[in-house]
């Protein structure tokens, strides 16, 4: 039988693309987390819509499991095959088919990365962006928004999720929809004022479909752009400052830093605020509104602005930031993992308070980062354990200290962002049952054969 | 070996060039499947070491088709970064060791053990030419000629263009009689031991002449004579000599109404930080127009030919790097593309003609013609 699949793939998109070999077997089992390996039969790289929709086809005929992906970043196992199965390795479809400047949206496939898209944007149009994630260039882009990612553009205009302009899906049935504006007309331009039909798919890990093409918001990019670090002790201090930075609406990102090493910094949260302006007197009115709003902390002494030293400052101004990646490299083991936590910015001090409390229950380090989503309605706040991949006792206590990171997420009142498959039994296991049921539907309707990503939000109805 | 490979985080930055123009990754652009990556081929070695998984053939093709381009060296963000090469030097000196590598590598080591070249041509199969040229006796140069050079055509027509520059130019050089092949690609292929045993046999017969400067044309010689020449003789590539020899005044160039583009060497460039002499030579050529392209100096894509792949070639096909590389340079509009190294040369040519419209010239023909 897997002689016959294994031919009807190579039919599908050629022999050079399917393997079926150990090697590829072993590298697409695994991600750069913690999560269990589980090896899939085959790996495929489609390069056309047509070619997705013919393996889908043959998926369903034959209910074999079937796991999109994009650059396989998440940490948390989310293109790991868990039931075997088909991986589609979607970054051969890795085409940028269209930039609307006026309209400021572009329309790419959904194996673009990163890297690929922001260079684009750099060289043909370079007073427009997106909403850059800091995850290395090599992640997809599609891959950061079926995870509803976050980038630099996120306090500002939410989610990366919500910059959805259009969505080509390849549904598990093998029929081909569009979604938005690009179902009727031949422009990309908007979601809206359509059903929300988005939201099927946004989320979702790939359980409900495969998405190939993808409109995205495109927004000003600013000529200038400046970072400030306010440094403050008390936590409850930081929601206050953030509500006060926010309602200046002067700045691109705010970020959040807390870690215990370089001692300096220990006992010490960050708030990293970054400015753009098209001229020196943009940035500097922008930087004198947001240092206004601070004055009375800063009269206070209760915080204040740190003195950047050039490294310093490069090193937050690079794009994406590679010293987020070189987390993984602290303790010389490369690997860290990490639960996002979606919370409201008040349940900062106890979401800080926790990760303190869980790094030294285990006996590890650890490290914060985290970013405003929206005007202040929410924030990521990360729990971060680096680990050492060579040493199995470290591997063992990171892994138990991320999972009490995402018990101590739902127990504070937040959401845990891009859950693993254990996780995401966690989550379910509190929501409210309508919704369960709801999204159990949802997919039993979309997906009846159950061959999309199994082992992601499975419901049992 | 190093036991640090569980450093890799298989992050990806070391994919790409610094700009993220395009994947950089000279075998991960060709096959696309994560395992053909950097950190992809890090992981596996692990696991293999680890005896996770079994040798296989294509475990070795994964392996044997890193071109030691260096790109994931430059463009890793971690601090191992530096002994990202060496791991996977190791990695198939282990390989080597066991009597694992692929058949057609084994017989390029083993070619050069026996003919003193890859191809296991007879010394009578060298260009005819090179019979003609004086043999090195005291002369101010030493010209390493190297098996590219010697035996391919196109390395042979490139140093015919470099020794007519020099004659030009009034310098005083000679060749070898007897030349033993440079070692640059079995330290590459990571057999160390062939390496030393051709370099020890190099340096002996250097000493005996009594060289006190060497200038190569391939890139690959002149890195490895740089490796076991420290401190005992200079070595030059031939650009950084004509570029010398432009600044002298040695050479007039007349107008040449061309646009190109130049490409790096890998062996040039991000190993060695030769990256402004062939610039500043085509720049000295009045009239010629010189234009990037947008993977240039530090973030060059690899023509493929690295590692002894410029003869077994395991990234060949509708993919391979020279292809995608003469793609890039026809973006660029340039009528020539401008080459300084014989194994790229080859590699470029080979493709340009099924991808046209752009011809590959070395830089030495670029020079004569406009010195005439």
């Amino acid at each position: 039988m897997k002689d016959e699949i294994y031919k009807a793939l190579v039919e599908i998109v050629g022999e050079e693309f399917v393997s079926n070999r150990k090697e590829e077997l072993y590298i697409y089992s695994r991600d750069s987390g913690l999560s269990d390996p589980s090896f899939p039969d085959f790996v495929v790289m489609p390069k056309t819509v047509e070619e997705v929709q013919k393996i889908v086809q043959l998926a369903n005929r034959e209910k074999i499991p079937l796991v999109p992906a994009g650059a396989s970043l998440t940490l948390s196992g989310l293109t790991i095959p868990q039931r075997g199965g088909i991986v589609l390795d979607m970054r051969r479809m890795d085409r940028i088919l269209e930039l609307n400047r006026r309209g400021r949206y572009i329309v790419i496939e959904a194996g673009v990365t990163q890297g690929k898209l922001q260079s684009f944007l750099e060289e043909n149009c370079p007073d427009l962006c997106h909403s850059l994630p800091e995850a290395p260039p090599s992640a997809t882009v599609v891959g950061n928004l079926l995870i509803h990612g976050q980038g630099n553009l996120t306090q500002p205009y939410g989610f990366n999720s919500s910059m959805v302009t259009g969505l080509e899906v390849v549904l598990p049935t093998g029929q081909i929809c569009r979604i938005g504006s690009c179902s009727l007309s031949p422009y990309w331009f908007s979601i809206e004022p359509l059903p929300y039909l988005a939201g099927l798919f946004l989320g979702w890990f790939g359980t409900t479909g495969i998405v190939t093409k993808l409109g995205l918001k495109l927004f000003p990019k600013k000529k200038l752009r400046d970072v400030e670090l306010f440094v403050l002790e008390d936590p409850n201090l930081l929601v206050e400052a953030i509500y006060r930075i926010t309602h200046t609406e002067m700045a691109e990102d705010v970020t959040t830093i807390a870690q215990p090493y370089p001692l300096m910094f220990r006992g010490t949260i960050m708030i990293g605020i970054y400015i753009t302006g098209d001229t020196e007197e943009e940035l500097e009115f922008k930087r004198k509104i947001i240092w206004e709003s601070l004055g009375e902390i800063i009269k206070a002494k209760e915080g204040g602005f740190m003195a950047l030293m050039p490294e310093m400052k490069k090193g937050l101004l690079e794009k994406p930031m590679s010293s987020l990646t070189r987390t993984a490299d602290i303790l010389k083991g490369g690997g860290f993992v990490y639960c996002g936590a979606i919370i409201p910015i008040e349940k900062f001090p106890d979401a800080l308070r926790k990760l303190v409390e869980i790094a030294e229950r285990n006996g590890i380090t650890y490290a914060h980062s985290g970013r405003v989503i929206g005007r202040g309605h929410c924030m990521m706040f990360a729990f971060a354990f680096p680990f050492n991949r060579g040493d199995p006792e470290s591997m063992k206590k990171a892994k138990k200290a991320l999972h009490e990171s995402y018990a101590a997420t739902l127990e504070i009142g937040g959401v845990p962002w891009k859950p693993g498959a254990e996780e995401q039994k966690m989550i379910l296991e509190k929501m409210d049952r309508g919704t369960v049921e709801l999204i159990g539907k949802i997919k039993a309707l979309l997906d009846p054969n159950g061959i999309m990503n199994p082992g992601n939000w499975e419901v049992r109805l | 070996m190093n036991l640090e490979l569980h450093r890799c985080f298989r992050c990806g930055w070391c994919k790409y060039p610094s700009g993220f123009e395009d994947y950089n990754c000279p075998s991960y652009a060709r096959f696309r499947f994560e395992s053909h990556s950097p950190g992809g081929r890090l992981w596996l070695i692990k696991a293999w070491l680890d005896k996770e998984i079994e040798w296989s053939d294509h475990l070795s093709e994964i392996l044997f088709s890193c071109v030691a381009c260096k790109n994931c060296v430059e463009n890793c963000k971690m601090d191992f970064r530096d002994e990202i090469l060496d791991w996977i030097i190791s990695a198939k000196s282990k390989a080597i060791e066991n009597g694992l590598a692929p058949p057609k590598v084994r017989d390029f080591l083993e070619n050069i053990l026996k003919y003193g070249n890859p191809w296991g041509l007879p010394r009578n199969k060298e260009a005819s030419w090179i019979k003609e040229l004086e043999r090195y006796k005291d002369q101010e140069f030493l010209l390493y000629l190297g098996c590219e050079c010697r035996y391919e055509e196109r390395g042979a027509r490139m140093a015919k263009n470099v020794v007519e520059v020099l004659k030009k130019a009034g310098i005083s050089f000679g060749v070898l009689d007897d030349e033993t092949c440079d070692g640059n690609e079995a330290l590459m292929l990571g057999e160390r031991g062939l390496f030393e045993e051709l370099a020890s046999k190099n340096l002996q017969k250097f000493r005996e002449l009594g060289v006190k400067r060497i200038v190569t044309i391939s890139p690959h010689a002149y890195n490895a004579m740089k490796k076991y020449a420290e401190g005992k003789f200079e070595v030059l590539h031939f650009t950084q000599l004509f570029s010398e020899l432009l600044r002298k005044r040695k050479l007039s160039l007349s107008e040449l109404e061309f646009k190109v583009t130049y490409h790096d060497p890998c062996f040039l460039g991000r190993h060695n930080g030769i990256y402004e002499d062939p610039r500043k030579i085509l720049k000295s050529v009045p009239g010629l127009k010189l234009v990037e392209m947008k993977r240039n100096r530090e973030n060059a894509f690899c023509c493929g030919g690295g590692s002894g792949n410029f003869v077994f070639d395991f990234l060949s096909g509708p993919s391979s790097p020279a292809r995608l590389r003469i793609k890039e340079a026809l973006g660029t509009g340039a009528e020539i593309l401008v080459v300084v190294c014989p194994i790229c040369k080859a590699m470029l040519e080979d493709v340009i003609k099924e991808e046209g419209r752009i011809e590959v010239k070395d830089i030495a023909e670029i020079v004569l013609i406009s010195a005439k």
